[in-house]
């Protein structure tokens, strides 16, 4: 098997509030081997985007960062990202690691023509390219797009929402990085702009070996566009593996009551989880999800749940499945562990009221 | 067609609409300076020669001013005057109002762009370093200056200056002789088309003190909207994008940062410098400027309607050109300011 381009051991970032840290990702742990996409879903707020941040070096001031995030360039030994000097992580945006955005309308400068976008960004870290070599990577990186090198000295405003997407796309990719970090790129866009983003994206890893994490809150973009899948809750991972493995056979119950709440065709009635995530200041004790769980057990409110590896590659952080996979674990959930948690049923109605 | 060519159109359809916009505004301008005018009780007759004169003869000297005509006939004459640039001579020194605005004008284009010199040399670094470095010293020293400056009126801070810096400055010793042909009518300019470099340093040496005057009006505008417009670019989607793709900080802030925090600045200075023209009457008075609006306080003293009507009216009409100079600039900075 090759070796992970991207790998992320115990990652945690905490922002710094009035009420005390946020723990924004809390102990975060994944790969990503060349050419392969994983998806990262969740709810809002689970942590995803901080995630994505938090891998390229772009968290704000305020934000701890701390753990590994190790980057093997194409025949380079790995490096750690995590407390490199801001210089030297800049210098490996855009070449190596590039991110796309969720909300294409504000991200190009309302002054700079898109030909200027390209120019700073190939001359940020290519020196002395000549203003023609800038237009042909730049003319070859839209065209690939489906831009037209007719809009290539056109300003931002004068392009929709899925051509400036597009256009952000293209500019990620002149730069050939091996690994790029997309951020609900199609949230903001219709369906019919949105499947041909995914598309996009597709193709990349197809014609250029391009690792991908993508960052959605859209089931069916995973099923779709996805090898493997990481379902995130309260700045944990508590469920990854094949992308269709997952979904045909969700572990996690956070995992398969989010697929629950997935609205199809065939829907009758609508679902979805009671409660909303917890406040990341005072999470809460043992497993995160147990407040709003249907099948929580005494032990998972006091106890955290181990992380463990099924038959099937699926890692998941649960109890229901680390006693099935492990038997003797049941001893540390205490004496009446296993006793139903009745306290759901308050909170759901609660909720309602 | 190429799409260069259709920016380029769309910047002279721009052009040309404003400008098409601008003359019901100056008409409407007039209208307001004309009835403020007719609106204030009595006349230039009756306040100067009130109780001197019996009725028979005020009202005699009211017709031959032409205030007993009917105000639409009044209007005319005014619109008349306006358009032609003549606008009429003083009742006082019978002065052609006319040649008040050249002979004057000068001195007070010079005061205001002094203070606008000061301003923007000030307020633009000030503001650029207030907010890139937001809750710093730097910060909070230039955000309480700004306050303090922008709270002043002229009245206060020009008789401060005076006191603290009027014998070192120079200010309170006479202008020296001058002895050059006039040319433009700007006596910083005549001079130094002379080759008086004399008379230049001492005419800037007077200019010190009331520029900066009427500078510090402003100055504190200044520095608050660009910092606050700073800190919110600097917040931009577009800053984090360009970081993203590994944009060197330095360029960040200066490429992204600075260049969109300046836009709304250009605006706000269109709308200063109407405040500096007015805070230029108190100061021409108070450093005895020979400009426009030391002129304009003495013939408001004199009740010359005809006087303050024709330099209210060209104050009016160097604001709507401003203005109008301003949406010029920021549409060839601003690719989206277009009809």
């Amino acid at each position: 098997m090759t070796e992970p381009v991207l790998s992320v051991r115990d990652l945690r970032v905490w922002y710094g509030t009035d009420r005390g840290p946020v723990r924004a990702v809390d102990g975060v742990t994944f790969d990503v081997r060349p050419g392969e996409t994983l998806g990262l879903v969740g709810e809002s707020g689970c942590g995803k985007s901080t995630l994505g941040r938090g891998v390229l070096g772009l968290t704000p001031a305020a934000a701890a960062v701390d753990g590994e995030v190790v980057l093997r360039s194409t025949g380079g030994a790995g490096r750690n990202l995590v407390g490199l000097p801001a210089k030297e992580i800049q210098r490996l945006r855009g070449p190596e690691l590039g991110l796309i955005f969720q909300e294409p309308m504000t991200r190009l400068n309302p002054l700079m023509r898109i030909s200027q976008h390209f120019e700073e960004a190939l001359r940020s870290h290519e020196k002395g390219l000549s203003k023609q070599e800038i237009r042909t990577r730049a003319l070859e990186s839209l065209r690939g797009m489906g831009i037209p090198e007719s809009r290539y000295r056109s300003y931002p405003h004068e392009f929709s929402g899925g051509m400036r997407q597009r256009i952000m796309i293209a500019l990620a990719l002149v730069l050939r990085p091996a690994f790029i970090v997309a951020d609900e790129p199609t949230t903001a866009l219709d369906v019919l702009v949105e499947a041909q983003i995914i598309k996009i994206l597709a193709d990349l890893r197809k014609n250029f070996d391009t690792s991908l994490v993508l960052i959605t809150h859209n089931l069916g973009i995973v099923a779709e566009a996805c090898d493997r899948v990481a379902v995130m809750y309260a700045g944990h991972i508590v469920e990854q593996g094949d992308a269709r493995e997952v979904f045909a056979n969700p572990q996690h119950p956070y995992t398969r009551e989010l697929l629950r709440s997935t609205i199809s065709l065939s829907t009758t009635g609508l679902h979805y989880i009671p409660g909303s995530p917890p406040d990341l200041v005072e999470p809460p004790q043992g497993c995160r999800f147990h407040p709003r769980c249907p099948v929580a057990m005494r032990g998972c409110a006091t106890v955290e749940p181990p992380e463990v590896v099924l038959p099937t590659g699926v890692v998941s952080a649960c109890w229901q499945q680390a006693i099935e996979a492990e038997p003797s674990l049941v001893d540390e959930l205490g004496p009446g562990g296993r006793e139903p948690l009745a306290a759901v049923e308050e909170i759901s109605v609660a909720d309602e009221a | 067609m190429s799409n260069t060519s259709k920016q380029s159109g769309s910047l002279r359809r721009y052009i040309l609409t404003r400008i098409a916009l601008a003359v019901p505004m100056v008409l409407i301008l007039l209208i307001l300076v004309f009835v403020m005018m007719r609106v204030a009780p009595g006349d230039p007759i009756s306040a100067s020669q009130g109780g001197k004169l019996n009725a028979a003869e005020l009202a005699a000297r009211r017709k031959a001013a032409g205030f007993d005509a009917p105000l639409y006939q009044q209007f005319w004459d005014y619109l008349k005057s306006v358009v032609t640039l003549n606008f009429g001579t003083t009742f006082s020194d019978r002065r052609s109002v006319r040649d008040i605005i050249i002979e004057n004008g000068g001195a007070t284009l010079t005061l205001t762009a002094g203070a606008l010199v000061f301003a923007t040399v000030i307020g633009i670094p000030v503001g650029l370093l207030a907010g890139r470095y937001r809750d710093r010293p730097v910060d909070v020293v230039a955000r309480l200056a700004s306050t303090v400056s922008y709270a002043a009126p002229v009245f206060v801070t020009a008789p401060l200056l005076m006191l603290a810096f009027g014998s070192t400055s120079g200010q309170a010793s006479p202008l020296i002789q001058l002895n050059v042909p006039t040319q433009t009518h700007i006596l910083i300019l005549d001079a130094a088309l002379d080759g008086d470099w004399d008379a230049v340093g001492d005419i800037a040496q007077h200019l010190l003190l009331p520029s900066i005057a009427l500078g510090l009006l402003i100055v504190g505008v200044f520095i608050r909207m660009i910092r606050i417009n700073l800190i919110q670019s600097l917040q931009g989607d577009y800053i984090e994008a360009a970081r993203a793709r590994g944009v060197r900080e330095r360029h960040v802030v200066a490429r992204h940062g600075f260049r969109n925090a300046l836009v709304p600045v250009v605006t706000v200075l269109g709308l200063q410098v109407a405040m500096l023209l007015g805070g230029a009457v108190l100061t021409e008075k108070i450093f005895n400027w020979p400009g426009i609006g030391r002129q304009l306080i003495d013939y408001i003293n004199q009740r010359d309607y005809v006087a303050v009507q024709g330099i209210v009216t060209v104050f009016a009409l160097v604001v709507v050109v401003i203005s109008l100079l301003i949406d010029f600039v920021n549409a060839l900075i601003d690719p989206r300011v277009r009809y």
